[in-house]
């Protein structure tokens, strides 16, 4: 087993937590600085997402376009023709389901510069139940040609996400979680679009994280120690582009693959890291995830644990996995 | 209903192309458009011969565009929101010299600039990828925003078509379009009465229109209304003199058409609506075209 040099990380212990959702909104206000062509258009929700920081400091570029989001998408569509970059503020499934098709057309078909971003992604929507809750927003975007998409583990991951993204030009979609949540990365981390990073290393077994669903990974990675389990973490921000060589690489050297993400075990992380491994190195797995279920209102803890998200499913995964390889 | 119609005179105004010389272009870009689908054995007929008058009208007579530079920042811009007329517009750039006229023998073919529906990564001049129906006029509404942003002159014309009214988007664009005051955006309604199939009359053969009143909707939602003929180019140019110097409000120029116009075995009859010619179909197209021809030569 080759070693491998790591990411740091912050200790969980102790941890500072911010709400990714604030992060972007604070983000927003800096990079308007810097960019006088970034607008932010709001569906009607900016005191949820938090785009209601930018409307505040900067409301001359604050857009309101009302509960109208196949019309909202549009409008940014237009706007990027022009050249500005509008930033889109409203929840996941609003911008991923009800405005697909135009998304389609006018955004990912003519390949515009629109900065998707879905707000309260995830399982964890404040309480609000299925209708609000993405458990298919990384399939749908993960299928669309040319579409860049991102799943931050926290504020510090975000943030740098958001600059990388206002520096690339295309249609892009980004993950923004509800609420507060550890920061594991400090200040000298860089994210890079389409590249993985490797927090663990270790030989027994691979865990392949995105999202927040790394910190848990963490945890994970944690509970397979106490009993003697090398595990490697290799966190992946950008869902695609993928960065196959470290996926396959972290295969290669563990035989046994866990996958670990809030969404469905279809078409996001798990589907993308099957269907890299079946064709490059096939490795036994197991994929964490929604077990091919829609939600339901309730607290976080009791949510992550009724659907199987916590750290202790995966490492149990792990353990699961590990024996089927032998 | 208050809506305004403009007073029409046939004269030509100075400075302007002569009316005769529309006249003209409309016949020549019909006969385009028929030996394009001819040739290329699909696509839509009756939609684009509706639209033909709107269209030359814009790109002869309207528009501020360049087409040795089609992405100017300053042009004006135009959605065929009705993406399925794409042929019309082809045939419109290419008389304007955006383009080769005889590449419009490509249409629909592989490869092609001219893809079945209008894509802007494919033909330099085409402003918006469209096909989708109910989707133009939202990134109109985005344009006509960024250019009152950029302090740019230009204006952005929609078209859309009056089966495609009965899209929610469109509404959702119309509420905001006025909530912003767009003045420098207008959406012309191709309003020939007939979808692609829709619901028959008693009679059994004859549709009903898609939409009753698209004027009386498009004012209720707080935008300044114009009618006109449009297929009648002083009509035309009257009717989207008023729209462009509109201000504090988008302007909709409700356009009444005729789905097929200008063969008159296809007007009014909706399964011409994506019908390829026969050669015969074509003969006898091209020759009532030829007859139009000689009545304009004559008059
Ligand atoms: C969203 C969507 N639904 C259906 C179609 C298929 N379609 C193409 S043209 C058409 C009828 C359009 O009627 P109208 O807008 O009145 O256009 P015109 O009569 O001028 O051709 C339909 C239903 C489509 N292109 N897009």
């Amino acid at each position: 087993m080759s070693a491998t040099s790591t990411v740091a990380t912050l200790p969980l212990a102790g941890a500072n937590a911010i709400a990714p959702r604030e992060a972007w909104g604070h983000e927003l206000v800096e990079l308007a600085e810097g960019y006088p062509d970034l607008l932010v258009l709001d569906g009607d929700l900016a005191n949820s997402t938090r785009a209601d920081i930018f409307a505040a400091a900067v409301p001359d570029r604050f857009f309101e376009m009302g509960i109208a989001e196949q019309n909202l998408l549009g409008v940014a569509a237009g706007l990027a023709t022009v050249g500005y970059v509008p930033w889109i503020s409203t929840f996941v499934p609003f911008l991923a389901k009800r405005a697909l098709d135009q998304i389609r057309v006018v955004i990912a078909q003519p390949h515009l510069n629109v900065k998707m971003c879905g707000a309260y992604s995830g399982m964890l929507t404040g309480k609000t139940g299925k209708t609000h809750q993405s458990v298919e927003d990384l399939a749908i975007f993960r299928a669309m040609p040319g579409v860049v998409s991102i799943a931050p583990a926290d504020a510090v991951e975000l943030r740098q996400a958001m600059r990388a993204m206002m520096a690339h030009d295309g249609p892009m979609y980004l993950r923004v979680t509800r609420d507060p949540s550890p920061v594991i990365f400090g200040p000298d981390y860089r994210f890079e679009i389409g590249r993985a990073a490797l927090l663990r290393d270790g030989g027994d077994v691979g865990i392949i994280a995105t999202g927040v669903q790394t910190v848990r990974a963490l945890e994970a990675v944690e509970l397979l120690a106490v009993e003697g389990v090398h595990a490697a973490l290799l966190h992946v921000p950008t869902i695609k582009p993928l960065d196959v060589d470290a996926v396959v690489a972290l295969a290669e050297r563990t035989g046994a693959i866990v996958t670990a993400e809030d969404h469905s075990i279809i078409g996001g992380l798990g589907g993308a890291i099957a269907e890299t491994l079946a064709e490059r190195r096939p490795t036994l797995m197991r994929r964490v995830g929604w077990q091919d279920v829609y939600g339901e209102s309730a607290p976080n803890d009791t949510l992550l644990e009724k659907y199987g998200l916590t750290p202790r499913h995966i490492a149990e995964a792990a353990r699961e996995v590990m024996a089927a390889r032998g | 209903m208050t809506m305004t119609e403009p007073g029409v005179s046939p004269a030509d105004v100075a400075g302007r192309p002569a009316l005769a010389d529309l006249r003209r272009r409309s016949i020549e870009v019909r006969r385009l458009i028929l030996q394009s689908i001819h040739t290329a054995g699909a696509g839509h007929i009756g939609g684009p011969l509706s639209v033909t008058d709107l269209l030359v009208n814009l790109y002869f007579d309207r528009m501020d565009i360049d087409p040795e530079r089609p992405d100017w920042p300053e042009r004006d811009r135009l959605i065929l929101s009705k993406g399925h007329s794409s042929i019309a517009l082809y045939a419109v750039l290419a008389l304007r010299g955006f383009l080769p006229i005889a590449e419009l023998a490509t249409f629909d073919a592989a490869n092609s600039r001219l893809q079945g529906h209008p894509d802007m990564t494919a033909l330099p001049g085409l402003d918006m990828s469209t096909g989708s129906l109910g989707q133009g006029l939202s990134p109109g509404v985005g344009m006509a925003l960024g250019a009152r942003l950029r302090g740019a002159p230009f204006h952005t014309w929609v078209i859309l078509g009056d089966g495609e009214l009965q899209e929610g988007q469109i509404w959702e664009a119309a509420f905001v379009a006025a909530r912003y005051r767009l003045g420098n955006l207008t959406a012309i309604v191709d309003y020939n009465g007939l979808p692609q199939f829709g619901w028959p009359r008693a009679d059994g053969f004859t549709r009903e229109a898609p939409i009753e009143d698209p004027g009386g909707k498009f004012r209720a939602f707080g935008w300044n209304v114009v009618e006109c003929d449009g297929h009648d180019h002083a009509a035309i140019r009257a009717a989207f003199d008023l729209a462009e110097t509109h201000v504090g409000q988008p302007t909709c120029v409700v356009a009444r058409t005729v789905k097929g116009k200008g063969v008159s075995f296809m007007e009014g009859d909706y399964l011409w609506h994506a019908k390829v010619p026969t050669a015969d179909d074509l003969a006898r197209a091209l020759a009532e075209l030829d007859t139009l021809s000689a009545a304009e030569e004559r008059s």
